[in-house]
C-alpha cells in the first residue's frame, strides 16, 4: 500500500510522518512517533484513553486517520507539561491520588485541560459530563473531580 | 518492634504522600503492556470461533502462511497435549489441561470467540489480513448459555469426561455441572421452625466483565537456549512464568517474565491468554512477537466473572434474631469449570453470627467465555441475594435494617459457617460508622429511597518476597515481587521508610521481574499490602538490625548498645552520648570498611490475613416514567485494619462502589440466538462514566489486624461485595418494588413497575 506523507506540529514540533491511508493517528503517534502515552482502550471512542488536541478540540485520536493530521497543531498527553515542569492538571491529579493504574490518566489530563481551557470554572456537573467520555475502571471518578476543580482553582490563580 | 497500637507514633504509615510512579503516569511515560518493544519485534494475531460450540473439522492455514511478511502460524498442534492436572498458579481453581485448551482450540470450540488460530506477521494489518484468510471448517453443535438449561438432562454436553464431583452416589454420566458443594451449621428445619417471619426469594445475575481499561498485552521473544523473555501486562509475573512453562513445556528457568505496569486488572489478569500463543510465535517465527487484543476480543475471549441464580430462605423471630438461614448458589463456570462459587458459599452469610445456616453451591459449565476472577469472586452474586432478603426480612419485623445487622452481627468469636472462628474483627465498627454517618441525616423525596447492605471478603496472604539495599549515599532500594495494581509500591516504601526513620522520598521501591526477586504469588486476594508488606517489614527490620551493626563497628562497641531511631544510630545504655549519631549516609558511607555492601531480604508465606467488612448505605431516585435509577448519595464504611497510604485505601472503596454500581445497573453479556456476544464493545456494555455517579463518601474503620506489622487489612475487594443489594434495597425503598434481577436497567425497573400494577 502506498503511503501518504504528511506535516503537522506534534507538541509544538514540526513532525513529518508516512501513513497507510488506513492508519489511525493513534498508532502513527504510538507506533511509528514513539509517543506511546497516548492509550488504546477500545479503538471505538468509547473510552478516552487515546484523548490528544487537535487544533485545540478534544479528539479520541483512535478514530482519527493519519492523512487527517494534515496541517494541524496537536497535543498529546507528551506535551501537556512544560518541560519537567507539570501542568497544574498534572500535579493536582497526583497530589488528589486521582489515579490507581494510570492507564486512563493521560486521556483524562488530555481532557481535563481542554476543558479548564474552555471553562476555567466548572460545576461538578459540568466537568462530569465533559470527562464522561473518558472512562476510569479504578478510581470510581471521586478523587478525578477533586483533582480537577483544584486544578482549575488553581489555574484562576486561587490558593490550593 | 511495632506496636501496633501506637498510631500517633507513626511518621509515614498513614500519610498521603505522592506515589513513587506518579510523575511516569501523568506525563505519559509509564510503560504498559501494550508499550514494550523488543529488537526485531513482529506483530500477532488471532483467529477466534465465530460459534459457540463446534467441531473444528479442519483448519487450512495455506494462504496465510503464502502472505508476504507473514512469519509464522500456530494452532493447538504447536502445543503439547497436556493431561488433566490442578494448577494452583492463579486466583481460584484451574486445570493445566483446560487453560490450554482455552488459550488455543484442540477438537471443539467451546464458545464465541474462542482462539482456534494465531499468526505473526511484520505488521499489524499484515497479521489481521492473514488471520482473516485461515479457514476453518467447523460443524456446528447445540449450544447452551445459561446456566439452569445448562443443568437440564438433555442439554448440551460440552465434555463428555466431565463427571459431577461432590456427589453421593457418583454419577455415571457426564453433564455440565462440575462439582456440588455444601457448608452447613446447626439443624435449619428447627431453625425455621422457630422462626416468625420466613423470606425466600430467587435472584440471577448476569455475567459481567472486570473491564480494566487495558487490553491484554504482551511481548515474548523464544529462545532455544532456555533465554525466553516475556515483558506484559499481568497480576502476576511468576504466575505467568508457570503458565507459559507448563503450556509450552519448558522448564521455569527458561522463561523471564518482566512486569510492565498495569492498567488495570480486578482478577482479570490472573490468568494467561496471550503470553503462550505469542511465545509459541516466536519460536515459529525466530522473532520477538507483540500482541494485543481489541476491546472485542477481551469481552468475548476473557474474564467475565459468572452470572448466576441463587435461591436464598431466611427466617428471623420478631426480635430480630436470625433463627436460619438458607442459600443456594448456581454460578456459570464458562466453558471450563472453575466458577468462584466456593468463595461465593463461603462469604454470603458471613455477616452473621448463626446457629442454623447452609450454603449449597453449583458450579456448571456452559457456551460462554471461561470465567476469570473479578474482584471478590463469586462474593457479590451471592451476597446480593442474601442481603436483599435480609433487607425484607427488616421491613417484615419492623425493624431498621442496620438494627438488625447489628443485632446479628458476626463478632469476635463467631465461627464462621466455612470455619475459621473470627477474631480482631471490625464488622459492628464499621456498621456503627456507617449508622452515624452525617448522609444517612439527608432527608429523601419523592421517588427517593435509601438502601442498606452488607459485605464480607476473607483477604489472603501467602508468599511474598521483598529484598532492600542501602545505595552508597544512604538511598534506598526497594524491590518487592508484587505488580503493583493500585499505587500499592506507595505503601511499601512507606513501611520500609517507617521503619528506617527515612523520608519516603529515600526509598526507591521497584517492582522485580521473575529473575530478580524470590516469587511471589501474584496480585490478588487483597493480599499485596498484608503479605507482601510483611515481607517488606521484615526485610527492612533485618536492614534496620545490620545497620545497627556496622554502627557499632565504627564505634567498636556492642551492637546491644546501638539504638536505631529517626534515621540513625544511636549509642545506647552506658554508651549513650558518648559518639556522634551516624545517619543512613554515613554508615553508608563506611560500608566498605564494615563489611561490604548492606543489603537485606526476605520471603515469607504470611498467613493471618484479617478479613475485611463493608456497609454501604446509598440514596437513589428512580424515574418511574422510564425505569432510570440515578445514585444520589453513596457512603461506604470499611474495617481496613490500618489504612498505610489513606488516599489509596479511599480510592479501592471508592472504585469497588463504583464497579459495584455498574453490576447493578447496567452491565451484562448479552447473547443472540446462536449464542453469539452482541455487545462486545464500551458503547453497548456500558460501565459507569463520570456523570453517572455521585461523590463516593469513605468511612474508614481501623481495627488492626495484629498479624500485619501496622495492622494492615486486605482492602480491594470487599468494596464490591454490598452495592448491587444495597441499591435494590433503595429502590424498594422509593417505589415499593422488590428487584430480584441484575442488572437493575430501565427496561426491567420498567417491567418490575407495570407488573407491580
Amino acid at each position: 500500500m502506498s503511503k501518504t506523507h504528511v506535516t503537522c506540529s506534534i507538541n509544538g514540533e514540526e513532525t513529518e510522518f508516512l501513513c497507510e491511508s488506513n492508519q489511525t493517528m493513534l498508532d502513527v503517534l504510538r507506533d511509528d512517533l514513539g509517543l506511546t502515552g497516548s492509550k488504546e482502550g477500545c479503538g471505538s471512542g468509547d473510552c478516552g484513553a487515546c484523548s490528544v488536541l487537535v487544533d485545540g478540540r478534544l479528539v479520541c485520536s483512535c478514530l482519527m486517520f493519519g492523512p487527517e493530521a494534515e496541517g494541524t497543531e496537536i497535543t498529546t498527553i507528551e506535551g501537556i507539561a512544560t518541560g519537567d515542569k507539570l501542568h497544574p492538571v498534572q500535579s493536582q491529579f497526583l497530589k488528589h491520588a486521582a489515579l490507581q493504574c494510570g492507564f486512563c490518566t493521560p486521556g483524562l489530563i488530555v481532557a481535563t485541560k481542554a476543558l479548564l481551557d474552555a471553562n476555567p470554572n466548572p460545576t461538578d456537573e459540568e466537568a462530569r459530563y465533559w470527562l464522561a467520555g473518558n472512562l476510569c475502571r479504578c478510581t470510581g471518578y471521586d478523587k478525578i473531580m477533586n483533582a480537577v476543580h483544584a486544578a482549575a482553582a488553581e489555574l484562576r490563580g486561587e490558593s490550593v | 518492634m511495632n506496636d501496633i497500637s501506637l498510631k500517633d507514633a507513626l511518621k509515614v504509615v498513614g500519610t498521603r504522600p505522592i506515589r513513587p510512579d506518579g510523575v511516569d503516569k501523568v506525563m505519559g511515560r509509564a510503560q504498559f503492556g501494550g508499550d514494550a518493544v523488543m529488537p526485531g519485534m513482529i506483530f500477532g494475531a488471532t483467529v477466534r470461533s465465530p460459534h459457540a460450540h463446534a467441531r473444528i473439522k479442519k483448519i487450512d492455514t495455506s494462504a496465510a502462511e503464502k502472505m508476504k511478511g507473514v512469519r509464522a502460524v500456530v494452532t493447538a498442534a504447536d502445543f503439547p497435549d497436556i493431561p488433566s492436572e490442578e494448577a494452583f498458579v492463579g486466583e481460584g481453581p484451574m486445570n493445566f489441561r483446560d487453560l490450554s485448551l482455552n488459550i488455543i482450540a484442540r477438537e471443539k470450540v467451546l464458545y464465541d470467540g474462542h482462539v482456534v488460530a494465531a499468526v505473526a506477521a511484520t505488521s499489524n494489518s499484515i497479521a489481521k489480513a492473514a488471520a482473516e484468510a485461515i479457514k476453518v471448517e467447523y460443524e456446528v453443535l447445540p449450544h447452551v448459555i445459561n446456566e439452569i438449561e445448562a443443568m437440564a438432562a438433555d442439554a448440551p454436553i460440552l465434555h463428555d469426561d466431565l463427571i459431577t464431583a461432590g456427589v453421593d452416589p457418583k454419577p455415571t454420566k457426564p453433564s455440565n455441572v462440575a462439582k456440588r458443594i455444601e457448608f452447613s451449621t446447626g439443624d435449619l428445619e428447627a431453625g425455621f421452625a422457630a422462626a416468625d417471619k420466613i423470606v425466600e426469594r430467587t435472584f440471577t445475575t448476569a455475567p459481567v466483565h472486570q473491564a480494566y481499561i487495558e487490553p491484554h498485552a504482551c511481548v515474548a521473544a523464544f529462545s532455544p537456549d532456555g533465554q525466553c523473555q516475556v515483558i506484559c501486562s499481568s497480576q502476576g509475573q511468576f504466575m505467568v512464568r508457570a503458565y507459559c512453562a507448563k503450556l509450552l513445556g519448558l522448564d521455569i528457568s527458561e522463561i523471564r517474565v518482566t512486569p510492565s505496569e498495569i492498567g488495570g486488572g480486578f482478577g482479570g489478569k490472573t490468568l494467561v491468554y496471550l503470553e503462550p500463543l505469542a511465545l509459541a510465535l516466536s519460536r515459529k517465527a525466530g522473532r520477538p512477537v507483540r500482541m494485543v487484543m481489541t476491546r472485542e476480543e477481551v469481552f468475548r475471549g476473557t474474564g467475565p466473572t459468572s452470572g448466576g441464580t441463587i435461591k436464598v430462605k431466611i427466617g428471623a423471630k420478631k426480635d430480630g434474631t436470625i433463627t436460619a438461614a438458607d442459600a443456594e448458589v448456581i454460578l456459570q463456570a464458562g466453558a471450563f469449570p472453575g466458577s468462584p462459587v466456593q468463595p461465593a458459599c463461603m462469604t454470603c452469610w458471613a455477616m452473621y453470627d448463626l446457629e442454623n445456616a447452609r450454603t449449597i453451591g453449583y458450579d456448571v459449565v456452559s457456551n460462554r467465555p471461561k470465567v476469570a476472577a473479578y474482584r471478590a469472586p463469586g462474593a457479590p452474586i451471592s451476597t446480593f441475594a442474601t442481603e436483599s432478603c435480609v433487607d425484607e426480612l427488616a421491613r417484615e419485623i419492623g425493624m431498621d435494617p442496620i438494627e438488625l445487622r447489628l443485632k446479628n452481627a458476626a463478632k469476635d468469636g463467631t465461627k464462621a459457617l466455612y470455619g475459621p472462628t473470627f477474631q480482631n474483627i471490625g464488622y459492628i465498627q464499621t456498621l456503627e460508622a456507617a449508622k452515624n454517618h452525617p448522609n444517612l441525616k439527608e432527608k429523601l423525596g419523592p421517588n427517593q429511597g435509601r438502601g442498606v447492605a452488607a459485605g464480607f471478603w476473607f483477604n489472603i496472604g501467602g508468599e511474598s518476597s521483598a529484598s532492600l539495599a542501602i545505595n552508597e549515599d544512604g538511598t534506598v532500594v526497594l524491590v518487592s515481587g508484587s505488580v503493583d495494581i493500585g499505587g500499592s509500591r506507595a505503601s511499601m516504601a512507606m513501611m520500609a521508610a517507617e521503619i528506617l526513620g527515612v523520608n519516603v522520598e529515600r526509598v526507591r521501591p521497584v517492582i522485580g521481574d521473575t529473575s530478580s526477586i524470590g516469587f511471589t504469588f501474584l496480585t490478588g486476594g487483597s493480599r499485596v499490602t498484608f503479605a507482601t508488606g510483611t515481607a517488606v517489614c521484615e526485610a527492612t527490620d533485618d536492614m534496620v538490625k545490620q545497620l545497627r551493626g556496622r554502627a557499632a563497628k565504627i564505634w567498636e562497641i556492642d551492637a546491644d548498645a546501638v539504638e536505631w531511631r529517626d534515621g540513625a544510630a544511636y549509642p545506647a545504655g552506658d554508651n549513650a552520648g558518648k559518639f556522634e549519631p551516624l545517619t543512613l549516609a554515613d554508615i553508608a558511607a563506611k560500608a566498605a570498611r564494615t563489611g561490604g555492601p548492606i543489603a537485606a531480604k526476605a520471603s515469607v508465606n504470611a498467613q493471618g490475613a484479617g478479613p475485611g467488612w463493608g456497609v454501604h448505605v446509598v440514596d437513589v431516585e428512580v424515574d418511574k416514567e422510564t425505569g432510570h435509577v440515578k445514585i444520589l448519595r453513596y457512603t461506604a464504611a470499611q474495617d481496613v485494619g490500618r489504612a498505610i497510604h489513606p488516599a489509596y485505601v479511599e480510592g479501592q472503596v471508592q472504585g469497588g462502589a463504583a464497579q459495584g454500581i455498574g453490576w447493578a445497573l447496567n452491565e451484562e453479556y448479552i447473547y443472540d440466538k446462536n449464542g453469539r456476544l452482541d455487545n462486545g464493545g464500551f458503547l453497548d456494555y456500558r460501565v459507569p462514566v463520570a456523570s453517572d455517579l455521585p461523590k463516593i463518601d469513605v468511612a474508614l474503620v481501623e481495627v488492626p489486624n495484629p498479624r500485619h506489622p501496622f495492622g494492615a487489612k486486605g482492602v480491594g475487594e470487599v468494596p464490591i461485595v454490598p452495592p448491587m443489594a444495597a441499591i435494590a434495597n433503595a429502590i424498594y425503598d422509593a417505589i415499593g418494588v422488590r428487584m430480584t434481577s441484575l442488572p437493575m436497567s430501565p427496561p426491567k425497573v420498567r417491567a418490575a413497575l407495570d407488573a407491580a400494577k
